[in-house]
């Protein structure tokens, strides 16, 4: 006997009464969504910032390398996509349109639509994500339903910067992904 | 059965009647003082609750079935104690034979500040109790009858016990750092877990003596007892009441 | 295996158990400070506990749709029945691919089924990527809490063994140097793995996605630089629809640590062109928990680590004073349905005060089954002495005279044996605590005297 069938055949054994399967209500969201997300993401040690504001950091800082998959910043783009993603282990910035936003946790839906590799938000020194002031919704309720069905191999909410509290509880940005995460609200 | 007033039959659990009578004698003179009809019915013994907690309920039917038995006559069972309260509801095994009795029981069992709030709907006692208080909230009566709103669930804060005191003059109720922390007793925990025990009583002493708090009050001996004994070998002169005896005191 | 003995060794070292008990508490106070920004809270709970009730009602139909979906999508699942089988599945597939090294991020199920020893054996080297996980891999420790898994070391602690295996400076405990450090360390492994195995937080049947949550981002580097992704999930981690995956990522990071939610929610739905994606679906033991009435309700477990912090004889005693995978009053719970006779003190190790049960996301009556559990260890044991003593008990209970004879002896020979006798056979209880002072009559006898009307 498989161990499929054996799993099956004991919890089938076991004749439970089914239980029922409740609905999911609507709950009250936030009236600003963008001050609401904003908030929240300083609260996951993630900033938001204008497109202005992003622009100068670009122009003031060193990032070396830079790939944007959103089309409002190509033009920062300095370096092609490479076949594996190891390729991209001295990624400084990388800049990705994000699809839906929480405001009351601040996570960001990404899927492979915004992603032309999986790796991209985690392997980057540095990510930023641009989200549209219409997308943003009060909470995970609403996200999920925006997002719907849709097929997508890999998707993520991102909320943060990568970041542990691994050695005696102190928060430390910066584990293994990115060490910065910067929204811009368009 | 139900006569003009009710009548309420007085549940005093055994370490009370054998360690604290003057916890009992304040519950009794509180509730004669508030009108109420008591009977203290003599042949009451335990209500099984150590046994239970210890892994033998099976072994509690006999002092279960006693308990239904010396009780099921009365309106009303009220107990200074939420612990041995909550065992009574839920935690003693069903007796066929008495199934109705048992029911009656237990719907009409109470934890005295309960009792007094919700059954004689008092909202407060007048009095004056010039002291600074912490207040120790029991687990069981706590988180098992719901004497107060606890720490854990995001609810509307509300606590019985306090409730009935809050108008006492000159009474300060001080803010615990951790407001219901468990203070250890736990029944055969004490002994079967005797470190922890004792050093789960001495955080929860240190925060009441932290916020200079002259007189712990609960409503429970139990957890009383257990602190009593810590401070007590600790030569700490911190005083440790029953809410009984401080309500009893001042409606006098 | 003994609670009580574990948790009193624990307790000799005041300063460091005090340390303990306040880092855990302050997690338990975010949490507090949290779940009150929202207003639907036990709305949100009970939700959660409803979801997963009706999900282990229907446990059978629910899986076999998972894998119906999850095949679809181009995920190959697996099915073990037990953690012998859960490791050879894997050791398996990294036969095929002849692989040595692998990244693995955190998964309390691969502990459960001592995942790793059994690779080692193999020959192959497990490095465990969340920076908790990796410190107590170094130390040769499993973890003391399923959250946080090196929650019981202090810095100097972990600066020490980062000092000799990662050749840190010797005495540098600044966690942003020590993160840092780690974080070059583990990257290099990041690149090279050729295969990634993970745990599951959530498994979705109607899609046949599964999602991991994790802050350090650990989980996500490694299976996206690897070509090959294991993950391994209990058959309980399912939940029916993505919507609801709405309420237990809200409940989920706020129960853990009191954050909004965790930094990375990766929904993997299919691999990615030319990769591979495994999905094991593990037993070892669930069914038979799940045929447990009273204790059913335990696989509701979303393994957020809130009873633990919460639990003060957990913070008070470390996670290795209990001896399993999972520690801790939900540990306690399920461990006996292991091994009734190894776990027996769990279950008493606990004052039953109930906050596990109320800081539950899913609301598992977690004292409740504490309560049920020394139900059935008694039982188990038969009549032992306790046993023995308890049955006289409710000898003397049932009966007015005996209780009366007893209680007047007690009281009688407190009052006149000297302390040091008294404290003789009652010695546990007067180890740190007196006795109460003794009244001259109990209440009995003054009701016969003052109200007595008969």
């Amino acid at each position: 006997m498989s161990s499929k069938v054996s799993i099956l055949a004991a919890i089938k054994g076991l004749n439970l009464e089914e239980k029922p399967l409740p609905d999911i209500p609507d709950f009250a969201v936030a009236t600003d969504l963008v001050e609401t997300y904003t908030n929240s993401l300083n609260g996951n040690k993630g900033t938001v910032v204008s497109k202005e504001e992003l622009e100068q950091l670009i122009a003031e800082s060193e990032f070396p390398k830079i790939y944007s998959s959103s089309l409002t910043f190509e033009k920062f783009t300095n370096c092609q996509l490479p076949l594996h993603p190891a390729g991209f282990a001295d990624l400084d910035l990388a800049i990705i349109e994000g699809q839906v936003a929480s405001a009351e946790n601040a996570a960001i839906w990404l899927d492979e639509s915004n992603l032309d590799l999986r790796a991209i938000p985690f392997i980057t020194a540095h990510l930023v994500i641009v989200i549209r002031k219409e997308n943003i919704v009060g909470n995970m309720h609403e996200a999920y339903e925006r997002i719907g069905m849709t097929k997508s191999g890999f998707g993520v909410f991102i909320a943060g910067p990568s970041k542990t509290a691994d050695i005696e509880q102190s928060l430390v940005i910066g584990a293994h992904g990115a060490m910065s995460l910067r929204v811009v609200i368009l | 059965m139900k006569k003009d007033t009710p009548h309420i039959g007085l549940f005093i659990p055994c370490y009370i009647d054998q360690f604290y009578p003057n916890v009992a004698i304040a519950t009794l003179e509180l509730l004669e003082k508030l009108g109420c009809k008591v009977t203290y019915p003599l042949n009451q013994t335990c209500c099984g609750q150590p046994m239970s907690n210890a892994g033998f309920e099976a072994d509690t039917a006999g002092t279960t079935s006693k308990f239904i038995r010396d009780f099921a006559g009365f309106d009303y069972i009220v107990a200074p104690s939420g612990s041995c309260v909550l065992h009574v509801k839920d935690h003693s095994p069903t007796i066929d034979k008495l199934q109705i009795n048992q029911e009656h029981v237990q719907s009409n069992i109470y934890e005295l500040s309960e009792f007094i709030t919700d059954v004689l709907k008092v909202d407060s006692i007048k009095g004056s109790f010039p002291h600074k208080i912490g207040f120790h909230a029991s687990c069981h009566g706590l988180r098992g009858l719901r004497l107060a709103s606890d720490s854990e669930l995001n609810e509307p804060k509300f606590n019985k016990t306090l409730q009935l005191m809050k108008d006492l003059e000159g009474l300060e109720v001080v803010e615990l750092t951790r407001k219901d922390e468990c203070c250890g007793f736990g029944g055969t925990f004490a002994v079967s877990e005797e470190a922890i025990s004792v050093q789960m009583g001495k955080d929860r002493i240190a925060d009441h003596m932290e916020k200079g708090v002259e007189i712990i009050v609960g409503g429970d001996m139990s957890c009383i007892m257990h602190m009593q004994g810590i401070a007590t070998r600790e030569k700490n002169n911190v005083q440790l009441m029953h809410f009984a005896e401080i309500l009893n005191q001042v409606i006098s | 295996m003994n609670h009580p003995e574990n948790a009193t060794v624990f307790l000799k070292d005041v300063a460091r158990a005090k340390w303990h008990d306040e880092t855990l508490w302050i997690v338990r106070e975010k949490r507090d400070a949290t779940i009150h920004q929202i207003p639907e809270w036990e709305e949100l709970r009970e939700l959660a506990s409803q979801i997963k009730d009706h999900t282990l009602s229907k446990l059978d139909f629910y899986l076999e749709e998972l894998e119906k979906n999850a095949t679809a999508n181009g995920i190959k699942v697996h099915w073990a029945e037990n953690a012998a089988e859960h490791n050879q599945i894997i050791g398996k597939i990294l036969e095929e691919k002849n692989c040595k090294d692998v990244v693995k991020s955190k998964s309390i199920l691969t502990e459960e089924c001592h995942l790793n020893p059994f690779l080692e054996e193999q020959g192959i080297d497990v490095v465990d990527t969340d920076l908790g996980e990796r410190i107590i891999q170094f130390l040769k420790q499993p973890p003391s809490h399923i959250v946080m898994p090196a929650i019981h070391l202090k810095k100097s602690d972990i600066s020490a063994i980062f000092h000799e295996r990662l050749h840190t400076e010797k005495g540098n405990i600044d966690p942003v140097y020590l993160t840092h450090a780690a974080r070059l360390h583990l990257r290099e492994k990041f690149l090279q793995a050729k295969v990634a195995i993970t745990g599951v937080n959530f498994a979705v049947a109607e899609t046949g996605e599964f999602v991991i949550c994790t802050n350090e981002g650990n989980a996500d580097m490694g299976v996206h630089l690897a070509d090959t992704h294991i993950a391994c999930m209990g058959i309980e981690k399912l939940i029916p629809r993505r919507k609801d995956l709405g309420v237990f990522l809200r409940l989920l990071a706020r129960s853990a640590t009191g954050q909004s939610i965790t930094n990375y929610n990766s929904h993997f739905r299919s691999p990615s062109p030319g990769k591979e994606l495994h999905l094991i679906l593990v037993n070892n033991g669930r069914t038979k928990q799940l045929g447990r009435e009273k204790f059913r309700n335990s696989l509701k477990c979303i393994r957020c680590g809130a009873c633990m912090n919460t639990c003060p004889i957990y913070r008070r005693s470390g996670g290795f004073s209990y001896g399993s995978t999972v520690p801790g009053p939900i540990g306690s719970i399920l461990s006996p349905g292991i091994d009734l006779k190894k776990y027996s003190t769990l279950p008493f190790a606990s004052t039953l005060c109930g906050s596990c049960s109320d800081v539950c996301p899913v609301k598992i009556n977690i004292h409740e089954q504490l309560y049920e559990w020394r139900q059935e260890i008694t039982k188990a044991q038969g009549s032992s002495l306790k046993g023995l003593s308890m049955k006289l008990a409710d000898g003397i209970f049932t009966s007015p005279l005996a209780y009366k004879i007893s209680g007047q002896l007690m009281r009688a020979s407190l009052k006149t044996l000297p302390d040091s006798i008294i404290y003789n056979p009652l010695n546990v209880w007067g180890k740190g605590r007196n006795l109460p002072e003794l009244p001259t009559e109990s209440f009995k006898d003054w009701y016969k005297k003052n109200r007595n009307r008969a």
